[in-house]
């Protein structure tokens, strides 16, 4: 098996999705700049899907950057880690930009840390050792990153080390590096394949060794075409670095939403997952690009997850960038380095436009699955005039699940859960694309959301 | 309980994702693309019956749009006529009538039309039935010496309604059946908007195009109808030699051209409020559609069965709707006994 085979030029699709504009010019061209420290952290000790962490530090405490200070609680869980030197305060509570209220760990920054410079170079930079992933014990890879506290970079947050962990009952054939962004506006993604490729495919190699995966394939948007070939260098770099696997690029169709596992999966590989089911249902794991990265840190480098790339963009604020922010500093904090919100701002979203949170306090943290911060204007946000449903049928025919959005959104305002269960009202995937595209302006997604919240479970 | 919050909070505006909106395309756009895709018929309608079909339509739409504001008042509803929708009916309703219908006909049409075709059933989008054929109905049963086959004709008036309708036509004189290029132009008698299948054909094309309109329903519609057409010349040699009934010798191109087909096709079995959700729903409701005008045209004394045939398909939507419901991206198909539950 070659590992540089040529990026497949055939284009993937999934069904239904929109093209929203894109505006990811107004960031896309920023390298990743260190954020200069914030005097204060706030570090919710859950960022992840499942368990809550619980706290292993006094308050007053003194911590020294990568000290564990929550530890996870059962399986899916995930540890959190002091991003930077300081002290720890009393537990308090925040709100973090899904507007849950979480138990927090404050931290009081110390004027002795290194440079934010210093860590990205330590965590993304220098030169990656891809030789010796070979010579990694499989089945030691999943508890090193549980060690690290990966949670998945790409929105959801679920815990790494879970994925890695290889099942019997599932064997996973293919690790699928998701490189689609498809979230207007957010770029971070793209800026660490062009800025970190090595990384990028370390981690995926790691991912292959720990499930004893035969290929990894990493889809990118086609638009995309510095990612791609920045990654196209660094396989052709690394050679046959992990023997017995594969490595390809696939270029799909830039499309909302892309990113969406289910989606990436059927449009890179074909594969189609059972309702109700996981990617290890059609034998593959999808890991995002920053995770990738999170993963070769912790296994190759014995680094905690403690930072992320987060874009800063939007037409409301001053100087959109791409930032390498610690874990837990406060939004405001990254609006103020990127110049402040302009008079015209309307909106700030923790994540994109179609499945961000709007941030009705700007103190809310950065978490582990923050990937953007993007800020839209009046005109953005646009107001068009609700009429009743015209059931011009647009909203089943862009739903990439396939469902009737209008059908589910009148069983969820009537409660009716038996209209709401033969449409399948639990596969929706909460996208947005039926709101985005209704032309009576229904908040369908959102009565979806409602519905799916109150259906009674049985 | 509701989805619908904008609220305000610290200065910033707040509200569920997504944040942003596809601005190409509201409920007054897709108006606005069915009243340019009207305008061909219209202009066919003016060129062929002159100043009757303007003040036809004036009268009809202008009634249409009132008894709007009329129901919506009453009901103690905002008033959407900005979003057109009356005037589409209106139009579409106009359309359908012959030139030669008396004003208050066509004043009771409108009507029936806005108030038991929409008011009743609460308004846009919630309509079982086509308003404008539900106002069509309503009269031609009511008025039927003014709207039946008789009705067209009007020996005073222009040319063209001096002459009967080509589908109230008997077998026997299939002979004087208007030439293709007649019927497809429309210069014969019959409805204001029926009697060009070029100007609803191009009109319709737009709306297809734009994706206002399902093209499954159009396409499926005729082609069915064609199938339908070479069934009854097969039934019609052997059954009706003495050529009683017309419908059973039309060749293809004259029961495609002939009566409201395309234009019904297009601007009336399309509307998205009266027809199923999903594609394989309004393939089936455009199988049926074809059935009943076929057998209206055939066995009843109708000469044109699109109306009929068109509210009663539109009451078995729920019911296709039901059986029809898409499958999601990965799921196994249901029984029968849990899609219909
Ligand atoms: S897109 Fe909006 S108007 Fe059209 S069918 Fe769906 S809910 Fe109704
Ligand atoms: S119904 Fe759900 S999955 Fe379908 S478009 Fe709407 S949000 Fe997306």
């Amino acid at each position: 098996m070659a590992s540089t085979a040529p990026a497949s030029s055939a284009p993937g699709h999934f069904l239904g999705g929109v093209h929203p504009p894109a505006h990811k010019a107004l960031a896309a061209a920023f390298p990743i700049q260190a954020l200069p420290h914030p005097k204060q952290l706030v570090v919710p000790i859950q960022q992840h899907i499942g368990a809550p962490a619980t706290p292993c530090v006094e308050a007053r405490a003194a911590l020294s950057a990568g000290q564990r200070i929550a530890e996870a609680k059962g399986f899916i869980s995930a540890h959190v880690h002091a991003p930077l030197a300081g002290t720890a305060q009393k537990p308090a509570n925040v709100t973090i930009a899904s507007g849950r209220h979480l138990p927090a760990i404050p931290i009081t920054v110390a004027a002795d840390n290194p440079g934010g410079e210093q860590s990205f170079q330590a965590t993304l930079g220098g030169h990656w050792d891809l030789g010796a992933i070979a010579g990694l014990e499989p089945s030691a890879i999943a508890p090193q990153v549980a060690e690290a506290g990966v949670a998945g970079m790409g929105g959801a947050a679920f815990p790494t080390h879970v994925k890695l962990s290889a099942q019997e009952k599932a064997p996973i054939d293919t690790v699928l590096v998701n490189g689609c962004e498809c979230e207007p506006y957010l770029t971070a993604d793209d800026r660490v394949m062009i800025e970190a490729p090595q990384a990028v495919l370390a981690g995926a190699l790691i991912a292959a060794r720990a499930l004893a995966a035969g290929r990894v394939v990493i889809a990118i948007e086609q638009d995309k075409t510095r990612a791609m070939a920045s990654l196209k260098e660094a396989i052709a770099q690394a050679g046959q670095a992990l023997p017995g696997v594969s490595v390809e690029i696939i270029g799909l169709t830039p499309h909302y939403p892309m990113g969406g596992e289910r989606q990436t999966i059927r449009a890179a590989l074909g594969r189609i997952i059972p309702e109700g089911g996981l990617p290890s249902a059609v034998g593959t794991m999808v890991i995002n690009v920053g995770s990738c990265t999170a993963v070769a840190a912790a296994v190759l480098r014995g680094l905690p997850m403690t930072h992320r790339v987060v874009t800063v963009t939007g037409r409301g604020i001053a100087q959109p960038a791409n930032l390498w922010v610690p874990i837990g500093t406060p939004i405001e904090h990254l609006i103020a380095h990127c110049g402040g919100l302009t008079p015209q701002a309307q909106r700030v979203i923790s994540g994109g436009p179609m499945m961000g949170f709007a941030l009705g306090n700007l103190s809310a943290p950065v978490t582990k699955g923050t990937s953007g911060i993007t800020v839209l204007t009046d005109a953005d946000l646009g107001d068009a005039p609700r009429t009743a449903c015209i059931r011009c049928g647009r909203c089943g025919e862009v739903c990439p699940m396939r469902l009737v959005p209008s059908r589910l959104a009148l069983a969820s305002r009537h409660e009716n859960w038996d209209l709401a269960r033969s449409h399948h009202i639990l596969h929706c995937m909460e996208c947005g694309c039926c709101s985005y595209v209704c032309p009576a302006s229904i908040p369908l997604v959102q009565w979806i959301r409602v519905g799916k919240a109150c259906l009674p479970r049985d | 309980m509701s989805a619908d919050i904008s609220l305000s909070c610290d200065g910033l505006s707040v509200g569920p994702s997504p944040h942003v909106h596809d601005q190409s395309l509201s409920t007054q756009a897709v108006m606005l693309y069915v009243l340019i895709a009207l305008s061909p018929v219209i202009t066919a309608a003016i060129w062929f019956f002159g100043a009757m079909a303007v003040s036809q339509l004036l009268l009809i739409t202008a009634t249409c749009m009132l008894c709007e504001r009329l129901f919506t008042w009453m009901r103690g509803q905002p008033c959407p006529l900005s979003d057109g929708s009356a005037a589409v009916t209106g139009i579409i309703l106009a359309l359908s009538l012959p030139a030669t219908t008396p004003v208050p006909v066509a004043i009771v049409a409108s009507l029936t039309a806005i108030g038991l075709g929409k008011a009743v059933f609460g308004g846009l989008g919630m309509n079982l039935f086509n308003p404008a054929m539900v106002g069509r109905a309503f009269v031609t049963i009511s008025f039927a010496a003014a709207l039946g086959g008789t009705g067209y004709v009007d020996p005073q008036g222009v040319e063209i309604i001096t002459q009967a309708t080509p589908l109230s036509m008997s077998g026997a004189q299939l002979e004087s059946y208007p030439s293709l290029l007649h019927l497809f132009v429309g210069e014969h008698n019959g409805s204001l908007g029926e009697v060009s299948v070029l100007a609803a054909l191009v009109g319709g094309l737009f709306l297809c195009l734009k994706g206002v309109a399902a093209w499954e329903i159009p396409v499926t519609l005729l082609a069915a109808m064609a199938l339908l057409t070479v069934i009854g010349q097969l039934l019609g040699a052997a059954i009706d030699p003495d050529m009683t009934v017309l419908a059973l010798h039309l060749r293809i191109d004259q029961a495609l051209c002939s009566g409201a087909l395309v234009f019904g096709a297009f601007f009336i079995a399309t509307d998205p409020v009266t027809s199923p959700i999903s594609r394989r729903g309004r393939v089936v409701f455009a199988l049926g559609l074809a059935l009943l005008i076929w057998i209206i045209r055939t066995f009843s004394n109708y000469p044109e069965g699109f109306m009929f045939a068109i509210l009663l398909m539109n009451s078995v939507v729920p019911l296709i709707n039901r059986y029809t419901i898409p499958l999601p991206v990965g799921a196994q198909p249901q029984t029968k006994k849990e899609a219909a539950s």
